[in-house]
């Protein structure tokens, strides 16, 4: 799915693209005469098949649409009866009614930001490990591998956090951060290490979008021209410098893309991150600390949600996180746009 | 690729395929309201005489009368863990013969469902207190005041002096307490808390008693395994998961005072007591929406509970409701012959004869 989605991503959306005239073929009306019958077949055939067709493209973002309404309609109470300020409330009580978003929104940003921070160098790193510096044995397991971190199932990286890395990150990597570094001077690495936390969220997220991120640049720096890279080695540059100069900023857009998606899949993963962010809606600018993020908000109140308004109150979060998303999203398309115009403009 | 000519007849036949496709894609997509917090409601029912939904916590139990039940009389019932509050909101619906919930619907839940519904207590369950206390080897023995201001983060320190006096000649560390909580919503929780509501007027004001809460402090694991998991690794917390995974996965349980003074160990008989203790101040037309928290009697333990199923008084399907009356008159005979080979605590005779009584009235009659 990502292969087909990158060579498009760099010539444009496919929606940009002219699409099939629902007219004949040049080569048939010659023949319209001759062949009456089969041709008026053939007329009508492409009309059903055009209406068809578009008809299909419609139902997915119709879908979405649907989707989005029938949750703020259901979220709608909470909204209005909190307003404003179940955007900017920490308070979270299910037994008094008295709703507030504002710190799973703060945990989902932070963790995906942390997951992004760490994933996005990796993921390049790997890519252009594959793309231009592995032999070419070499290159298919390891893209094989990588990629396969993307097919294992979320509750198993739940499992291993729980395991493995919290009592990693609380035996050492925690104290060794506040103590040996003396980082715990700063606000961000202070407190006590218990292990699940927001750090503990954000690790897992990064080895959890680091397999998209990865596979969308190795793609999209295979498809680089070799031309691009034969011009910068002709005129002296090292190997460093053509990378750097010519093939990222040519692979720029499609690498974003990468990024985004990863983001993407950052935003909304729910079932790792409920078993490591120690789920406590509260805003810590600690990241030894728990914290709590929407997705799993959702997933740990849903299925026992009997008041109305705290039913309500999740599916307002449902719809904040729907609307995050999309933001996101609409800004990384614009990066990705500004990106490939200005690269655009470079090259000619 | 794009250019090549279709031919016309195969065209017209894909794209009425791919409309018909769609079509139905997209009415599926539409019919997905009803099964909201139920992930495969409704699809796995054929073939089943019955159909159920509700509580996870008495899932093992419930499945084997069912598997048992059938074999006796070849009735079959299908139950689908959902969770409590999914089946209360799914008996509402209509959309299953009869629901399962670990706490009573309240009277704002009851006042929406389409007819009365009577609580059958089916077995008790019960919720222990873990701990990780580095260099503790005996069982912590704890009082309902002192569990209330742990988890209100009011005794932060494992030596506090009000644990010490309560566990004479065992070395406490210095160690901080770390609260662990369930963080999805469980009846496990509501027991807990209606616990500490009963004995602590502070617990009972400011986070109160519900499946989930407003914690004052810790953090919170989801189920049984993700509090059990967290208490194991970190030195100095306590959490709380029901009794019966306690017992499974070997984890230590503190002993709890009850109302009558003494410290009881969580066992399943000292929860059937529980029971029973409060059987005996029931009114005579009550409809079993009782807690059982701090019962009184000697031997029973406090933080303990029915499990309830939810059944129409008065079914749409006379058939199908004298169908779940029959089972749970077996269940309540027969069925509880196995609960305590699966850690769950049957009912107290006291409460069966009651209970017996009452199916009765209801089976001679829709009048009650």
């Amino acid at each position: 799915m990502t292969g087909a989605a990158v060579p498009s991503e760099r010539a444009g959306s496919p929606l940009d693209r002219p699409t099939i005239p629902p007219t004949l073929p040049p080569g048939a009306t010659r023949g319209r005469r001759a062949l009456g019958v089969r041709i008026q077949g053939a007329v009508i055939g492409d009309r059903v098949y055009t209406a068809a067709i578009t008809f299909f493209a419609l139902c997915v973002p119709m879908l979405l649409i649907l989707i989005a309404i029938e949750i703020f309609i259901a979220g709608w109470p909470a909204l209005h009866k909190f307003g404003f300020s179940f955007l900017t409330s920490s308070a979270w009580d299910p037994v008094n009614g008295n709703f507030g978003a504002a710190p799973a929104i703060y945990g989902t940003l932070v963790s995906s930001t942390i997951a992004l921070a760490i994933a996005t160098p990796l993921a390049i790193g790997v890519a252009i490990f594959l793309s231009e510096f592995a032999p070419q044995w070499l290159r298919q397991p390891v893209a094989f591998l990588v990629d396969l971190l993307a097919a294992v199932p979320s509750v198993v990286y739940g499992l291993w956090g729980i395991f493995v890395l919290l009592p990693i990150l609380r035996t050492s990597v925690m104290p060794f951060l506040r103590d040996t570094l003396h980082l715990g001077v700063l606000p961000f690495f202070s407190g006590p290490a218990y292990g699940p936390s927001m750090l503990a969220a954000g690790l897992i997220l990064s080895i959890m979008v680091l397999p998209y991120i990865s596979s969308v640049s190795r793609e999209v720096l295979l498809a680089v021209p070799r031309s691009q890279r034969e011009a910068a080695l002709a005129l002296g540059a090292t190997k460093w410098e053509t990378i750097w100069g010519a093939v990222l900023p040519y692979a720029k857009s499609g690498i974003i893309g990468g990024v985004i998606l990863g983001l993407g899949r950052a935003l909304g993963e729910t079932m790792a991150v409920t078993m490591l962010i120690g789920n406590r809606p509260q805003i810590s600018a600690s990241l030894f600390a728990p914290g709590y993020t929407m997705a799993s908000l959702i997933a740990n109140e849903f299925s026992e949600a009997s008041g109305d308004l705290h039913l309500s109150a999740l599916m307002a979060v449902g719809f904040v996180l729907f609307v995050i998303t999309l933001i996101v999203n609409a800004v990384a398309r614009w990066l990705v746009w500004q990106v490939s115009r200005s690269s655009g403009e470079k090259m000619a | 690729m794009q250019r090549r000519h279709p031919s016309g007849l195969a065209s017209i036949i894909g794209s009425a395929l791919a409309v018909i496709f769609v079509l139905a894609a997209c009415g599926g997509a539409g019919d997905q309201k009803t099964a909201a917090g139920a992930p495969s409601a409704g699809s796995s029912s054929g073939g089943a005489d019955l159909t159920g939904a509700g509580a996870t916590f008495p899932y093992p139990i419930y499945s084997k009368w069912f598997a048992d039940y059938a074999a006796k009389t070849g009735v079959k019932i299908n139950y689908q863990s959902i969770g409590s509050g999914g089946g209360i909101r799914q008996l509402t619906e209509g959309t299953v013969d009869f629901g399962a919930s670990d706490a009573p619907m309240t009277d704002a839940e009851l006042a929406k469902t389409k007819g009365p519904v009577l609580h059958v207590p089916t077995v008790l369950g019960a919720v222990v207190l873990t701990y990780n206390v580095p260099g503790v080897t005996q069982p912590l023995r704890l009082t309902g005041d002192v569990i209330a201001d742990l988890f209100l983060g009011k005794i932060a320190k494992w030596n506090d002096p009000r644990i010490k006096a309560l566990n004479p000649g065992v070395s406490l560390p210095a160690t901080d307490v770390l609260i662990v909580h369930r963080s999805d919503g469980s009846g496990t929780t509501y027991i807990f808390s209606d616990y500490l509501a009963a004995v602590s007027p502070t617990w009972s004001a400011a986070p109160g008693k519900g499946k989930e809460l407003q914690w004052p402090v810790g953090m919170g694991g989801k189920g049984n395994e993700g509090v059990a998991g967290q208490v194991k690794q970190t030195p100095g917390a306590i959490g709380y998961v029901e009794l019966a995974y306690a017992k499974q996965n070997n984890l230590p349980y503190a002993t709890v005072k009850n109302a009558s003074g003494a410290f009881v160990v969580p066992t399943i008989a000292s929860v059937t007591a529980a029971g029973a203790g409060a059987a005996a101040s029931l009114p005579p037309n009550t409809d079993f929406r009782v807690s059982i928290v701090n019962a009184p009697g000697a031997d029973a333990y406090p933080i303990s509970s029915f499990t309830y199923l939810l059944i129409n008084k008065t079914p749409a399907d006379a058939a199908k409701g004298k169908k779940i009356l029959d089972f749970v008159k077996w269940a309540l005979s027969d069925g509880e012959q196995s609960a305590a080979s699966l850690d769950y605590a049957p009912l107290p005779a006291a409460i069966v004869t009651r209970l017996s009584a009452r199916l009765d009235s209801l089976s001679a009659g829709p009048t009650s």
